[in-house]
């Protein structure tokens, strides 16, 4: 219970220090720190990232959603698969999916030529994959539950009864 | 001459915060735990609901109680939450804000001279709205020994058992106090046996921690002399759609329509729609803004003792109610740390007897800027006492 609790903090904001969670909860701070190294020894939580708006960057970031359809045989399952292109650091993401496709594969690149390149040179070529349909990310609004707009403004009086 | 303004209007004086106000707009990086309204949007479904109205052309007057459909609905909503038991037909009433609705009360059953009992300290609209009704204000104070819980030793200190009728607000603004059915029972044995009207504003009864809210007209004989407010600013986050509401048996709230008829008619037609869909569907972004607040009490009420300033465990509401330090008056301390740290907090007095020597804290703000303001009054703290 107070795992799932510090859990729901963490995924509101991993920064969160365990004094800060232990002072929102009825937990002592060692029981905090306990609980989230429960949660990553058990593999619950598997790392913290910062959540980025590259647009808000000069350097370029090329970003794409790869739709991917692959043909399985006696020897070759998803997971084999699946195994094979997680391993590729250009690859961020990697879902089996319901649908039209089976993997969903986020990439990231410095150049629309780098990622395109990495696709067509080490993702087609896997001979299970048959198909792949590449979207290039054009802008994002929203990652990982945070807007990227630019917030609305607190309009409230700073005294109210 | 012109504009002889009414003895009424004059007696009361210009509100306590306004000072404050203008010093506040001096600086730009004023962090405001001075706010007594959600920092939360009207769930999303709620707003969709008024705009779908407004797109539906559906702009015209309501029934004066306010449309059928959302007094069935709010008969519901207190049945199931609160275990209140009101006819939609003649015993409940929405009104432009839980203020009018208490405004109403008062002029519906004050008479000049009548004397109207308020637990203080308290929301500031009271003490006015019975001046402005033709009443006589006694006040009752509350003390952090009690936890700022209305007692029968401080009713009957206070001379309550002259009273007409009896104010109280539980969950509590300005301090976060709540009140359980064991604490309620003696005020409304003292009620009963004093023949005091009780008028409940239970606007918070939703932001309740650790427990369930009761209502006072749920204990024994209460139904019958008492009128509950409540409305949907803080707990659905809809301050600026102006909807609240009353309950009360028949006699109390047809008075209490008779005025609003003439002097509004109905409540706002655009929030009757969105709270209709408010209490249809957000039950979940309730839940998970109640569950928000309680984080912040939490951090809010471990920084204080952190600090070292004195606070008790406030469990309703979005506020605490730190003691200032030794030597401090309220006034002083709230204007300081204003002035130097920039933090916004509301000195106690402002909100009647009882409140003096303490803050209203409101944690109706983003953790970050919890965080951030705590710090700063920590170094307040630090460097003055
Ligand atoms: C105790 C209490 N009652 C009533 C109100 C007014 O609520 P409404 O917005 O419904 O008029 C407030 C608002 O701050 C309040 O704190």
């Amino acid at each position: 219970m107070s795992e799932r609790e510090v859990l729901e903090l963490l995924r509101e904001n991993a920064r969160y220090s365990t004094a800060d969670i232990a002072r929102m909860t009825d937990l002592e701070e060692d029981e905090v720190a306990a609980a989230i190294d429960n949660l990553e020894a058990a593999g619950v939580v598997r790392g913290y990232q910062a959540v980025i708006d590259w647009d808000e960057l000069e350097e370029e970031r090329v970003r794409a959603e790869v739709e991917l359809n692959v043909r399985l045989d006696r020897e070759t399952g998803y997971d084999d698969i699946a195994e094979r292109l997680a391993r590729f650091p250009e690859v961020t993401a990697l879902r089996l999916v319901s649908g039209d496709y089976d993997f969903d594969m986020e990439v990231e690149g410095d150049s629309i030529r780098e990622v395109s390149q990495f696709i067509s040179e080490k993702v087609a070529p896997v001979p299970e994959i048959t198909q792949t349909v590449t979207h290039y990310v054009m802008t994002s609004y929203k990652e990982n539950g945070i807007e990227f707009g630019d917030g609305e403004e607190d309009d409230r009086l700073s005294y109210t009864p | 001459m012109p504009f002889d303004l009414s003895d009424r209007v004059q007696t009361v004086p210009p509100s306590g915060i306004r000072r404050f106000f203008e010093i506040a707009e001096e600086r730009d990086d004023v962090i405001s735990l001075g706010v007594g309204e959600p920092d939360f949007a009207t769930p999303w479904a709620a707003r969709d609901a008024a705009i779908a109205s407004l797109e539906a052309g559906k702009t015209s007057y309501t029934a004066n109680r306010g449309k059928r459909e959302l007094r069935e609905r709010i008969a519901d909503y207190v049945a199931d939450g609160f275990g209140l038991d009101y006819d939609p037909a003649d015993e409940i009433i929405v009104t432009a804000g839980a203020s009018e609705a208490v405004d109403l009360a008062f002029r519906a059953l004050v008479d000049p001279g009548d004397t109207v009992a308020i637990a203080q300290p308290s929301y500031i609209s009271y003490e006015p709205g019975v001046i402005f009704a033709g009443g006589e204000v006694l006040s009752v104070p509350t003390s952090k020994a009690d936890e700022f819980t209305l007692t029968v030793e401080a009713l009957e200190a206070a001379g309550a058992d002259e009273a007409d009728l009896l104010v109280l607000c539980y969950p509590n603004n300005p301090t976060g106090a709540v009140m359980s059915k064991a604490e309620l029972e003696p005020v409304a044995e003292f009620a009963r046996e004093h023949d005091l009207t009780v008028l409940s504003d239970e606007i918070y009864a939703e932001l309740t921690y650790n427990g369930s809210h009761t209502s006072i007209a749920t204990l024994e004989g209460m139904r019958e002399r008492t009128i509950v407010f409540n409305g949907f600013s803080k707990a659905h986050a809809m301050t600026g759609l102006r909807l609240g509401y009353a309950l009360g048996p028949a006699k109390a709230i047809n008075a209490m329509n008779k005025i609003h008829q003439y002097t509004m008619l109905s409540a706002p037609t655009t929030a009757q729609h969105a709270a209709i869909e408010a209490l249809d569907s957000c039950d979940e972004e309730v839940r998970e803004m109640v569950a928000q607040y309680d984080r912040r009490r939490q951090f809010v009420l471990s920084r204080f003792r952190e600090i070292g300033l004195d606070v008790f465990e406030a469990k309703g509401a979005f506020y605490c109610f730190p003691e200032v330090p030794d030597g401090w008056t309220a006034e002083e301390f709230a204007e300081g740390v204003l002035r130097e740290e920039g933090v916004a907090v509301v000195p106690g007095d402002v909100f009647g007897a009882g409140g003096e020597g303490h803050l209203r804290v409101s944690y109706a703000t983003g953790l970050n800027d919890l965080r951030e303001a705590l710090d700063r009054i920590e170094t307040f703290v630090e460097e003055h006492v």
